[in-house]
């Protein structure tokens, strides 16, 4: 029962902690829940897919296909996270003022919605499937323990959500304007930590075969598979033993949001916004 | 940088680096067998992995960096970068109680 609360926990806090992220960074943007439930949905309905197929997944591309897979979707959350720093680096300001104005409604922060929306499939998608392989492994053993572990499982769900509010309500604490600095940054890095782990997935299949060994060792300072250790893999991809290639794109994918936001926020190259009246 | 590897990822989809080095390891009741694995240090090796349980299991090792899920009644190919001399612990993440084994590099 133990164990089933901790790896259904483990999942549940992975990707509750970047949809506490999504949900604090739209914070007063219009129908921000429905984009979230609706990845949150498609999320669950795809880690069904994903373990019902998880045979057949791993035999394409020569065995590889559940590390290109990974790989892939991990990109696609990199990209979608990045365009919404980028777009919010243009229009946070003005999104910043109106809330702090009168309770405006903000529509800006509406178009990178649906990349948000993806962002959270893509986390629900990935930890959901390794859930429902172990459930499902679970049910199919049968005997008298599946109640035990199930109830493991639903308490791991429970505590895992528990978490994921902690971390959300505890960023709603940040005042209106400096939440958007919080998020974004927080968004950064998050995005850094996945391309790194899409880069692991690659060297896994064989892909990338330059810079595996490893730079540092920190495990004796904090595991990795530890729960701590587990929280900051997915808020600011903390690896206890990284590669030269994992650093290098962890790196890499910070230098390149934060220049993206540099060129499109400057002032001098959009028109100024009108202040709201 | 992230579009230069995703570039990379589609040009060598069709040639993925063999492993010099292949090593077969047996799940049965949620058990590793071998559940102590030698390869030489500083070379590249594979693990197959034979799932003979119905269900899937995740071979996870945070030290040997590899989380692969093998469904139930089939294969997989674990890729295990060139070790330092060491021991590096892995587990079957859905029955961690029982699935436990090491690879140990010398």
């Amino acid at each position: 029962m133990l164990s089933a609360l901790l790896i259904v926990f483990r999942e549940v806090i992975e990707a509750g902690l970047i949809v506490g992220i999504v949900l604090a960074a739209t914070q007063g943007v219009p129908r921000r829940g429905m984009a979230v439930s609706g990845g949150v949905g498609a999320g669950v309905l795809g880690a069904c897919l994903v373990a019902a197929f998880a045979g057949e997944l791993a035999a394409l591309f020569q065995g590889n296909g559940q590390e290109l897979f990974n790989a892939s979707i991990l990109l696609l959350a990199v990209m979608m996270l990045t365009w919404h720093n980028v777009w919010m680096a243009s229009h946070g300001r003005e999104m910043a003022r109106e809330l702090k104005a009168a309770g405006h409604e903000v529509v800006t922060g509406k178009r990178t919605l649906a990349a948000l929306g993806v962002v959270v499939g893509v986390a629900v998608l990935r930890e959901g499937s390794e859930v429902v392989l172990f459930l499902y492994g679970i049910a199919a053993q049968g005997g008298t323990s599946n109640a035990a572990l199930l109830a493991g499982g639903a308490l791991g769900l429970g505590a895992g959500a528990v978490v994921s509010a902690l971390m959300y309500f505890g960023l709603l604490t940040i005042p209106a304007g400096r939440l958007f600095q919080v998020t974004s940054g927080l968004i950064t890095l998050l995005a850094a930590g996945m391309a790194a782990q899409a880069v692991l997935f690659l060297q896994n299949g064989g892909y990338i075969e330059a810079m595996t060994g490893t730079v540092w060792d920190t495990s004796w300072l904090l595991r990795e598979d530890s729960i701590p250790g587990r929280l900051l893999h997915t808020l600011v991809g903390y690896v206890e033993a990284p590669n030269g290639a994992q650093i290098l794109t962890y790196l890499g994918t910070i230098v390149v949001i934060l220049v993206l936001m540099r060129l499109v926020g400057k002032p001098s190259l959009r028109p100024r916004p009108q202040p709201a009246e | 940088m992230r579009r230069m590897f995703f570039l990379s990822a589609l040009l060598l989809v069709a040639t993925p680096v063999t492993a010099d080095e292949q090593v077969a390891l047996t799940l049965q009741n949620h058990k590793f067998t071998p559940a102590e694995i030698h390869v030489k240090a500083n070379k590249p090796s594979m693990i197959t992995m034979i799932n003979k349980d119905a269900t899937a299991e995740e071979f996870d090792s945070t030290a040997l960096k590899v989380e692969k899920v093998v469904a139930g009644n089939s294969k997989g190919n674990i890729r295990i970068r060139a070790l330092a001399p060491g021991r590096y612990p892995f587990m079957g993440e859905y029955h961690a109680g029982t699935a436990q084994g090491v690879v140990v590099a010398e």
